[in-house]
């Protein structure tokens, strides 16, 4: 489909539905039914089976008719890792009851991965997910989870089969997060606020037919999540002295009397590799266009929480005395947000938040494993627990 | 602040470029024969340089058909510069090919145009006659001078001069044959410097002065921009061999490369070494474009990145190799040496970075 014809289709529906008499919810669910959600997506759910390259203009046609959005930020998780691994790995039905309050926004989503146990070892985890008849008993603790006490359901590994090496026994469900088993516990943070939760799972039962996948299939479905969690992280398209550097550079700019030689040279150095890792994401995604996707995004995502943790470092000392003040919002008063926003907080909080830029989402040192082992073809880390019941391992 | 979609991927043509220059370089320009550049036998150069500017007549790259030329552009010079760079060829293409060209496509006079001519076709060769860490003009006033530290000079017929003139600075064509080209002890014998003692006013104007001071510029920065793809081509060797060795050499029982402090090592060499081709490629590509602000803002980028980025491949390469690293017999050394020079030449890092700084505001 060309863009002029997409851009036809978009302003039919437009036509069919004016954004000033259509109440907000009916637009979406239309806009959704019509394909013009996520256009990349088959017809049916949401899309037309187009190019993903045509989404930005699409979104752009319906921002600009002032058109009500589904509120992407308040639902990243659903968007970006729950949708695309429903799509790849659910039933006709369970694309039919999931994918479109997920898009709308009806239905907020979150991650129950990660465990006090299983960090990096994601495939250790141990929340146990037990038969009983057609339902799934679930037990156990989860971490790390952002949005949890906004969300209605959850992406969760369990491990099904104890007896079998650790990546062997994990089922991909989804859960509902409204369960009376399930108890979500504010996480609060370095920033002083509670963006993650801890969630307890006790006897939380999950319909048979809300399993993602086959029984023990759990370990791909998930990478298939994880992959799309990296790109969203490093792989974003960016002007030039965009992201956190332009608000460093801002910053520099604003503060005219701290300047000196060695700030200039470091800030000018970020520059240089922030400019560096913007046109490496654009070679990256040249690739990707072409068709060559491979194990390269893990090292998009080391560069950008490297340079992210350097610039807001910097940042705090280009400000002076301001640097030393935490005054936004509440300070260091304990809140519960949204999400995240790094542009639209103060200096303090982009620091101590970026922090996390090396840990979430696949630690900085995991993924020089990854780069090493699969893009260099250096031999892997030895694995003592790999052809070990996941019963008889040490913990 | 916008900048324009680059192709930052080898094209068809571009990889064509590549795969013969690289086998070209597999057949004639051997590690083993590189280094006797060090123990004073200089005979691959003038060989070498034969088959790339006269066989494979790549010499004409960058200069327009209608003075002899390929018209081709910075692009397929960049890729003839990784190329150049993986193998540590010791030949003035960067020097002849790039700096004088560039200097002389700014406005050449009619002897101007019979040089490029020459240039174009292989038979004559020519370098700027400035010291190679320079960033800009430093005019002679016309009495015998001594030029120090002059890359390029010892393989070049001719020798671009820079003259001050009550109206400007014009560039003077001086023969070799009548300035004296004392050669030097240099850092990296691959890219052997020389001190040149000259009399500018023996040589015939190529550039005018209305278009002098314009053309030494833009052929300094076209130096400093194609040369980062060299250094890409430093780096990706001093990577990929380093990558190999550790993948077969054994200690403790084990696969070195297995042990999580070098593979992490790697890991980063490699993003470090990937971001630099980009940044090379960016360069290369914006100069080929012709806006002349943002060809300049890309290759302070790409000299400031590559030109650490090289040194510390080839550092990493030295190190991780272990004893063998530090031999004279391994390669390795010709590469660090190579990527030093190239640090100081056409401008230090730091100092792209602060022209990097006057042109966005920092």
């Amino acid at each position: 489909m060309t863009p002029e014809e997409i851009r036809g289709r978009v302003e039919e529906f437009l036509a069919e539905h004016p954004v000033a008499t259509t109440e907000p919810s009916a637009f979406l669910h239309a806009r959704y039914r019509a394909g013009l959600a996520w256009v990349a997506f088959p017809e049916g759910e949401g899309g037309l089976g187009v190019s993903r390259a045509l989404q930005p203009l699409v979104n752009d046609l319906f921002e600009a008719a002032g058109a009500p959005d589904n509120n992407p930020r308040r639902n990243g998780i659903g968007l970006g890792m729950a949708a695309p691994t429903i799509l790849a790995y659910g039933t006709p039905e369970q694309k039919a009851r999931f994918l479109e309050p997920l898009w709308c926004g009806d239905e907020i989503w979150c991650q129950l991965f990660s465990e006090p146990g299983a960090g990096s070892d994601l495939a250790g985890l141990a929340t146990r997910a037990v038969l009983d008849g057609d339902e799934w008993v679930v037990n156990g603790q989860k971490v790390w989870t952002s949005g949890a006490h906004n969300a209605d359901f959850a992406i969760l590994v369990a491990r099904t089969d104890p007896d079998v090496p650790k990546h062997r026994g994990l089922t991909y469900f989804l859960c509902d997060m409204h369960d009376p088993g399930v108890e979500v516990r504010p996480l609060r943070q370095i920033t002083g606020e509670a963006e993650f939760n801890e969630v307890f799972l006790t006897d939380v039962r999950i319909p048979d037919a809300h399993r993602l996948g086959a029984v023990g299939q759990g370990w791909e479905v998930a990478n298939a999540t994880l992959n799309n969690e990296r790109v969203a992280i490093g792989g974003a398209a960016m002007p030039r002295e965009g992201g956190m550097l332009g608000v460093v550079a801002e910053s520099w700019r604003e503060h005219p009397d701290n300047h000196t030689p060695e700030l200039r040279d470091r800030l000018l150095r970020l520059w240089v590799e922030s400019e560096v890792a913007r046109l490496t994401g654009a070679r990256l995604r040249q690739k990707l266009a072409v068709g060559q996707p491979g194990p390269e995004g893990s090292a998009m995502k080391l560069t950008f929480a490297k340079i992210n943790q350097q610039l807001t470092g910097l940042d705090l000392e280009l400000r002076g005395e301001e640097g030393l003040r935490y005054e936004d919002g509440e300070g260091w008063t304990m809140v519960r947000p949204e999400h995240v926003d790094f542009a639209g907080r103060d200096a303090v909080y982009r620091y101590l938040r970026a922090k996390g830029n090396s840990i979430e989402g696949g630690t900085s040192e995991i993924l020089r494993n990854i780069v090493a082992e699969r893009v260099l073809g250096l031999p892997g880390e030895h694995r003592v627990d790999k052809d070990v019941a996941w019963k008889e391992i040490p913990r | 602040m916008s900048a324009p979609e680059v192709e930052l991927l080898d094209n068809e043509l571009d990889a064509d470029l590549r795969a013969t220059v690289r086998s070209f370089l597999a057949e004639r320009c051997d590690p083993a024969e590189v280094v006797k550049a060090y123990d004073g036998d200089s005979s691959l150069t003038p060989v070498l340089w034969k088959g790339i500017a006269g066989e494979l007549g790549l010499a004409g790259l960058l200069i327009p058909e209608s003075y002899g030329g390929a018209g081709a552009t910075a692009r397929e010079a960049a890729v003839v510069l990784e190329e150049l760079g993986r193998s540590v060829a010791p030949v003035p293409f960067l020097t002849s090919a790039v700096v004088a060209t560039s200097v002389l496509l700014t406005g050449p006079t009619e002897a101007g145009a019979d040089l490029l001519a020459g240039l174009a076709s292989g038979e004559r060769t020519a370098a700027l006659v400035v010291p190679l860490p320079a960033t800009t003009a430093q005019p002679l006033a016309p009495v015998e001078t001594e030029i120090r530290s002059v890359a390029g000079a010892l393989e070049a017929d001719t020798l671009l001069v820079p003259v001050a003139t009550p109206d400007g600075l014009e560039v003077r064509a001086v023969p070799a044959d009548q300035a004296t080209v004392a050669p030097v002890s240099s850092l990296d014998m691959t890219r052997r410097l020389a001190d040149v003692t000259l009399d500018p006013s023996a040589g015939e104007v190529v550039v005018a002065a209305e278009h002098g001071a314009d053309g030494v510029r833009s052929g300094l920065l076209a130096g400093a921009a194609l040369m980062a793809s060299e250094q890409v081509g430093v780096a990706q060797w001093c990577l990929t061999t380093t990558v190999d060795y550790l993948k077969v050499r054994r200690q403790f029982g084990r696969i070195v490369g297995g042990y999580q402090a070098l593979k992490h090592r790697l890991a980063d060499l490699y993003t470090s070494v990937e971001g630099a081709g980009a940044a090379a490629r960016h360069a290369a590509g914006a100069l080929a474009l012709g806006d002349a602000e943002e060809a300049e803002i890309a290759t302070h980028v790409a000299a400031a990145y590559c030109g650490d980025l090289a040194v510390t491949a080839a550092e990493e390469a030295v190190q991780l190799h272990g004893g063998i690293g530090m031999t004279w017999e391994h390669p390795a050394h010709l590469y660090l040496k190579r990527a030093k020079a190239d640090q100081i030449a056409y401008g230090l890092p730091g100092l792209h970075r602060d022209r990097l700084g006057s042109l966005v505001d920092i």
